[in-house]
């Protein structure tokens, strides 16, 4: 009853689909990480304003669909002025997604650093930045890095949405498939299954990225 | 041509919010359910079980929701089973629901220290009167704040319904800015709804755990 044979002419438009959604992932993970890292700082030694923007932004993020938001930025936008096509608009939503969670989570691990770490820091006369970079983040980023990378994957998962504004990720390649060939289920059960292994590939190589970053700690 | 004023866009927008409550009630009841089932399956240490619920868990978690509603809705009636986008919202987030619950409540039952096992085991009570009163009235302490939390993620979930055209809060908006081209209101007044009911439920959730951090 099943027939996969019907999606390999299609094989090209799958993998353009993928690698689209690789491309947005690597960006946004890296845009929305750094959003994230500077909200989480700004919440926890900032101005009090910045504080308060910060915990509004977060907050409003978090309580609201990723579609909702993706459909705000690109349909309610340009009721502003603002024009954005729809790879710009997703890649902006995903990012400012990923930064509100991540926000979150690195707030946890600036937490979770004694105070007296940071006092002793200025004792042995270290400026702000420094003791920022290397008293408070690396230990932080270490404590917090699984459920940093797992939320990463969580917002690749989530990115199939951004189909429906016609970025031609892998969901939009699924759709299209079986537009042309009405092999839905086998063209969504081969695209489900090409998301699982992108979740456990993305995984193994957070895994050895953290292996490396934190790599000092081997050697002690 | 019919216009909408402000009244009309609110009052449908608050109409179709019921169906989001609907549905992530229904939701959240079906994945608790599935979940229970599963954590018990899980505590029974067959590995053979084990091996499936992590094969379960790891499966609904690395997939997309939106490939799981594809599939339960397109794929499911191209198989030959007639599904309405209603059963097939209900059944796709109860697969994602309970897969993730699994793996909180495992986090909290596996926080219990292995020496009340063991020690229910000296004092000669069985498996399920250990479960029933060393194991699970601590584990349920822990496990309220996580799974209030997840049930907001189960609210924002069901926004992914409209996709397969099931009409909901997020679907009636697509609508409505379809009808009036006023879009920045429109998902404005969407994202505030949602707001409105997952906010106290993350309030709560954290009421919750920072209560139980204290009374431990």
């Amino acid at each position: 009853m099943l027939h996969f044979s019907d999606l390999l002419q299609y094989t090209d438009v799958f993998f353009s689909g993928l690698m689209t959604t690789v491309e947005l992932t690597l960006l946004t993970t890296i845009l929305g990480i750094a959003l994230g890292t500077s909200c989480a700082a700004t919440r926890q030694y900032g101005h009090p304003i910045g504080q308060r923007t910060v915990t509004v932004y977060v907050e409003l993020i978090r309580n609201t669909p990723f579609i909702v938001q993706l459909f705000f930025i690109f349909f309610g936008l340009p009721s502003l002025g603002l024009k954005l096509s729809p790879w710009q608009a997703s890649m902006i939503a995903l990012t400012i997604n990923l930064g509100a969670y991540s926000t979150e989570i690195i707030r946890a691990g600036l937490n979770s650093i004694p105070k007296g770490q940071i006092e002793a820091a200025k004792v042995l006369g270290m400026t702000f930045r420094q003791t920022l970079t290397r008293i408070i983040f690396t230990p932080a980023f270490e404590k917090i890095y699984p459920a940093l990378t797992s939320q990463c994957i969580i917002v690749m998962l989530g990115s199939a949405v951004i189909s429906q504004i016609s970025v031609e990720d892998l969901t939009y390649a699924a759709n299209l498939v079986q537009s042309r060939n009405f092999r839905a289920f086998e063209s969504y059960l081969v695209t489900a299954f090409l998301y699982l292994g992108l979740a456990i590939a993305l995984r193994f190589i957070f895994n050895q990225i953290g292996k490396r970053l934190f790599a000092y700690r081997e050697a002690r | 041509m019919i216009q909408f004023s402000n009244y009309d866009i609110i009052s449908n927008l608050l109409y179709a919010t019921q169906w989001t409550i609907l549905l992530s009630i229904a939701a959240f009841i079906g994945g608790t359910s599935v979940a229970l089932l599963l954590t018990a399956a899980r505590l029974t240490r067959n590995n053979v079980v084990q091996k499936c619920v992590h094969f379960y868990v790891e499966l609904f978690q690395g997939t997309p929701l939106l490939m799981q509603m594809f599939l339960c809705f397109f794929g499911l009636s191209m198989l030959g089973y007639e599904i309405s986008a209603w059963g097939a919202a209900i059944l796709s987030l109860t697969l994602f629901t309970s897969a993730f619950l699994v793996e909180i409540w495992r986090g909290c039952i596996d926080t219990l220290p292995k020496g009340q096992w063991e020690a229910s085991r000296c004092l000669g009570l069985s498996f399920l009167q250990t479960l029933r009163h060393i194991i699970l009235p601590q584990a349920i302490r822990v496990a309220v704040a996580p799974t209030v939390g997840f049930s907001v993620q189960v609210i924002k979930g069901t926004a992914l319904a409209s996709i397969i055209g099931f009409v909901e809060l997020t679907k009636v908006g697509t609508m409505l800015n379809n009808a009036t081209f006023e879009p920045f209101k429109v998902f404005a007044l969407v994202a505030l709804i949602y707001f409105v009911l997952c906010y106290p439920l993350s309030l709560y959730s954290k009421y919750l755990e920072k209560k139980f951090h204290v009374s431990r």
